[in-house]
């Protein structure tokens, strides 16, 4: 597409069209998309297409759409994280990663749905209904990024911006057969994403190729003096790894934690056989123990909490978004009305993160659960350290199963918690990670994920495996995964 | 709600006999950095509500806060300054707490690891005797929002109508430096409570990180307060192991006369609550400067529960050694030393260096000598006439316009012999009025003693002959009545004439 743009051969109003035609004719059955802003893609689509007739110098993405996960904010269209708190707020600013997007000419095609303020794993607890998975519409597309990774799995969008705190970027590329990176923390700018949890949130792309995702990332990653945890480096030379795209003499460690009881058994066959396609083309394949990680779970479902119970306080109906009044009080106070507010504003899974962390971070408790947790978080980095002592990537399922039915898991917060026990340990260690498709399993049809973590830092090793295993996939698949996506191929794709 | 509510006191010189004060004080210090302690907005003091505010300030989703770098130089001076240690890492905390001007409904503030700690600050006493204040911890924080209740009668939230929120204060670096308890001062606890936070003023206003204005805010004192029985008898360490009584939290004292009264009262209702067998419930109190009591404000029985925790969005700070030495030869001499170098250099008496202390006006004074005047013209300008004005406006004499090397100015002028005192009082009102510098107003409004001796001597001579009695008196040894002929001479000459050189002139004409 890009070089299509590039050739002249397409204009980017044409390809924006495109894609607003498609979003017309899909979006109703897969509701990824919170806000479509047709007008504003098209605009900047047109701004891009002259800057290129009078022969100017732009970015290879310039002209390409993108949708940006509605946890980001965007100046002058609506922000909502998903939540019926945040419903009909317009940012007066940019988060720096759409200010980048913006900068590279590139046109936003809309706001995609999510987990309220991306807790979840399923998309299933956004307030305005769910996503559905393009391979089969009464499936989940993931959490809490469902929305992003479903405009790219539906051809609603060529790329698309997610954010991961847990998994959120990389389950859901599982679980719709696309591509999706994690950064290393502070690659890519936290300013303007609307923090779930602080030390744990990272922005990044969601794609249908792994050459598209280093094109991406090499756009929104750099340091942002506006966010003071953001890496003052340049960003990996991604996009040259994927180019590369070589893992000869690479040693690759597949973690023995993960993949064990609760993997699925097509989930697991198609990770095998990635495993031993890398092995063929030259690299070293060995077992790597990761023992903190059985408690990254328990970890991370202090941290989170402890740090979102906190971010969220500001959402009291005050300032912006809603404000309900308490039914049946006359004249009620500033408390009254919060507490109405938060009453009405925020769904079940948040009140209960909300609730969890305060509790986790009360004095007398601290210690016991946020401070332990800290505590796990460190070893759960030792046990990185050590096994990047020995490998150069880390490997493993994406999520223990392929994506399950909408409303199976609602009741169960718990086994909801697990489809990113693979992921988190990333997040807690702030090491990057991507999720590549590996197949589609035997049993259901459904696509299945491989995730490859590297050292923090070290992003560009993820594009080299990931490029070289998705050429092998490729041969052996014979045809890229989405293509064979029964459910959309229907309509047009 | 606006019910005065008087409580009883006792004599205070009684409530020291029975009881040994301890104090702790809580000092917020305003940084004058040029923007805020997390973003890039400026800090100007008294700009439209809400003008200097940006996402990060008014802590909408997603914004982000970056460290001010000058703000964390200013924390460090003014930690070196206490004689503190510094953290070589330490991090900022969220405190959680739900308040209607706070943004983010959490403070980023220190908590376990303040930028500085464990120091000391020598207070000098009236009597002469000096005073040891032990600092626990200075640490960095921003400052909130400012309500404005609307519509009730005391200005308070309740009976309001509705309230305003202003946010340009959100976000303005603060320094809190927190006292350990300071116990021995006795019946001077008062003073030491009012030396100890003039002394933090002066040495602040001498490292220039803050305006230190109490009348706008820039440095507010909380003060807590606490009585233990005295023990009959006993000697300092028997004292000192007297377990500490429950305190109350005066908040937002806003004078140092204020922290000296507001002290002193609650020693007095304590004591007169404990008299009675009764207990001190630990709360915050209200200060009030018009009836001189403290009220009761929020109870804090129920201790809140901040849920501190590491703030994930800012990085640590870590000084390095040597930006903490490089920091410190950037410190002034110490204000109690160079107080007493200048009184020595200048030639004052205490009373008069003392003066010059309450004008706020020794830098004043170092530039105007600085600039040629004498110590005491310098002194006698802008402690009397200025300070006198500055006083009646409730201005600072800095606003004036008036500078250092106009007073100087003006001083040579008299030295000159151009200007007599009263003229030069005259160019002083000009400068004040904005006509220029001394000389220019002197030559604009004609002011200039007459140089011309023939002239004096002739208005002498006049003077003499309209009032032979009064000159008769003179004759007969009676000099001072020489200053009526000297006031008739000046009369004569419309003011523009030397006064000494009359003298001199009538002297020699009737005495030799």
């Amino acid at each position: 597409m890009a070089h299509a743009l590039g050739s002249g051969e397409l204009s980017s109003v044409e390809i924006v069209q495109a894609h607003l035609d498609r979003i017309a004719a899909v979006d109703a059955d897969v509701h990824a998309y919170l806000h479509v802003d047709g007008e504003g893609a098209l605009a900047a689509a047109r701004e891009v297409d002259s800057r290129r007739a009078s022969g100017e110098e732009l970015h290879v993405l310039a002209g390409v759409p993108i949708a940006v996960k509605d946890v980001l904010a965007t100046k002058g269209l609506p922000t909502t994280c998903g939540s019926k708190i945040l419903e009909g707020w317009v940012p007066p600013y940019d988060a720096t990663v759409v200010a980048k997007l913006r900068a590279a000419g590139m046109p936003i095609l809309g706001k995609t749905n999510m987990d309220e303020f991306a807790m979840g794993s399923s998309t299933e607890h956004s307030a305005y209904g769910p996503t559905h998975n393009p391979w089969d519409l009464t499936r989940i597309p993931g959490g809490s990024g469902g929305g992003s990774a479903a405009v790219v799995a539906a051809y609603e969008a060529p790329l698309a911006i997610g954010t991961d705190t847990g998994g959120s970027i990389r389950q859901p590329a599982s679980v719709t057969g696309t591509v999706g990176v994690k950064p290393t923390y502070g690659g890519v700018s936290r300013y303007g994403l609307v923090a779930l949890a602080s030390s744990l949130d990272q922005a990044g792309p969601c794609t249908r190729t792994v050459l598209d995702a280093a094109l991406l990332h090499s756009v929104i990653g750099g340091h942002d003096p506006l966010d003071s945890t953001s890496i003052n480096a340049p960003v990996p030379s991604v996009v040259a790894a994927a180019r590369r795209a070589d893992v000869k003499g690479l040693r690759v460690g597949v973690i023995k934690e993960l993949g064990g009881e609760g993997y699925q058994n097509g989930v697991r066959d198609r990770f095998d056989e990635s495993v031993a396609l890398l092995q063929e083309a030259g690299a070293e394949v060995v077992e790597v123990s990761c023992p903190s990680f059985d408690y990254a779970l328990a970890a991370y479902y202090l941290i989170l909490p402890s740090e979102a119970s906190s971010n969220l306080a500001k959402f009291d109906g005050m300032r912006y978004g809603a404000r309900v009044l308490p039914a049946g009080v006359d004249d009620p106070s500033a408390e009254q009305v919060m507490a109405a507010t938060r009453d009405a504003g925020f769904g079940d899974e948040v009140k209960r993160r909300i609730i969890l962390g305060t509790y986790a971070l009360s004095s007398g408790y601290y210690d016991a659960y946020y401070g332990q947790a800290q505590k796990v978080r460190r070893l759960i980095a030792d046990d990185f350290a050590a096994a990047f002592e020995k490998v150069d990537v880390l490997v493993s399922p994406t999520a223990p199963t392929t994506a399950f039915k909408l409303g199976d898991k609602l009741d169960d917060p718990m086994s909801m918690y697990l489809q990113d026990v693979a992921t988190i340990p990333a997040n807690l260690a702030g090491v990057p990670g991507m999720s590549l498709p590996s197949g589609l399993a035997d049993e259901d049809g459904l696509p299945t994920g491989i995730q490859i973590l590297a050292p923090a830092t070290h992003d560009d090793r993820l594009y080299g495996v990931g490029a070289a295993l998705e050429r092998m996939l490729l041969d052996r698949w014979g045809a890229p995964l989405l293509t064979q996506a029964p459910e959309l191929s229907a309509k047009g794709a | 709600m606006a019910t005065a509510v008087t409580e009883e006191v006792v004599d205070y010189d009684e409530a020291l006999k029975r009881y040994d004060p301890v104090m702790g004080l809580e000092v917020h210090v305003e940084l004058n950095t040029a923007t805020k302690m997390f973003c890039g907005c400026a800090t100007e003091f008294g700009a439209a509500p809400n003008s200097q505010v940006c996402p990060v300030c008014l802590g909408l989703p997603g914004a982000l806060p970056v460290v001010n770098a000058t703000a964390v130089e200013s924390a460090i001076r003014i930690g070196l300054a206490l004689n503190c240690e510094i953290a070589q890492w330490c991090r900022f905390a969220r405190k959680n707490y739900f308040y209607p001007d706070m943004p983010k409904n959490f403070q980023t503030s220190q908590y376990d690891e303040p930028i500085a700690f464990n120091g000391h600050l020598d207070v000098e006493l009236e009597d002469g005797t000096t005073y040891r204040v032990e600092i626990e911890r200075a640490h960095m924080e921003e400052d909130t929002g400012k309500s404005l209740h609307v519509g009730g009668s005391t200005g308070r939230i309740h009976g309001a109508e509705y309230s305003l929120v202003d946010y340009n204060r959100a976000g303005i670096p603060l320094i809190e430096i927190v006292t350990k308890p300071l116990t021995g001062a006795g019946e001077r606890a008062p003073e030491v409570a009012k030396a100890y936070v003039g002394a933090l003023r002066e040495l602040l206003r001498a490292l220039g990180v803050s305006d230190v204005k109490m009348e706008q805010g820039s440095l507010r004192c909380d003060a807590n307060v606490s009585l233990r029985p005295k023990v009959g008898d006993a000697t300092s360490d028997e004292q000192a192991a007297v377990p500490l009584g429950t305190r109350t939290e005066t908040k937002n004292v806003n004078s140092l006369r204020s922290v000296e009264r507001a002290v002193r009262y609650e020693i007095t209702r304590h004591a007169a609550i404990l008299d009675k067998g009764g207990k001190i419930i630990q709360e915050t109190r209200h200060w009030h400067e018009d009836t001189g009591v403290t009220t009761s404000g929020r109870e804090k029985s129920d201790a809140e529960d901040y849920r501190y925790f590491p703030e994930p969005d800012l990085v640590p700070v870590a000084p390095t050694r040597e930006t903490v030495e490089a920091l410190r030869q950037t410190l002034p001499e110490p204000p109690g030393e160079r107080r007493k170098r200048l009184q020595s250099d200048w030639g004052y008496s205490d009373l008069e260096m003392r003066d010059v202390m309450n004008a706020g006006a020794v830098e004043l004074i170092q530039e105007t000598v600085a600039a040629g005047a004498t110590p005491a013209a310098a002194r006698k300008w802008w402690t009397g006439e200025l300070a006198r004005r500055a006083n009646a406006e409730g201005r600072s004499v800095e606003d004036f316009g008036v500078t250092p090397a106009h007073i100087a100015e003006l001083d040579g002028l008299v030295r000159d012999g151009r200007l007599n005192d009263s003229m030069a009082r005259q160019v002083l009102e000009g400068v004040l009025a904005g006509e220029g510098t001394p000389t220019e107003v002197a030559d604009a409004r004609g002011l200039e003693l007459v140089q011309d001796d023939g002239a004096l001597e002739a208005a002498v001579d006049k003077v003499i002959e309209a009032n032979a009695d009064v000159a008769q008196k003179v004759r007969d040894g009676k000099v001072q009545a020489a200053g009526a002929l000297i006031g008739q001479v000046m009369k004569e000459m419309r003011g523009q004439a030397d006064a000494g050189k009359a003298r001199e002139i009538i002297l020699a004409k009737l005495t030799s």
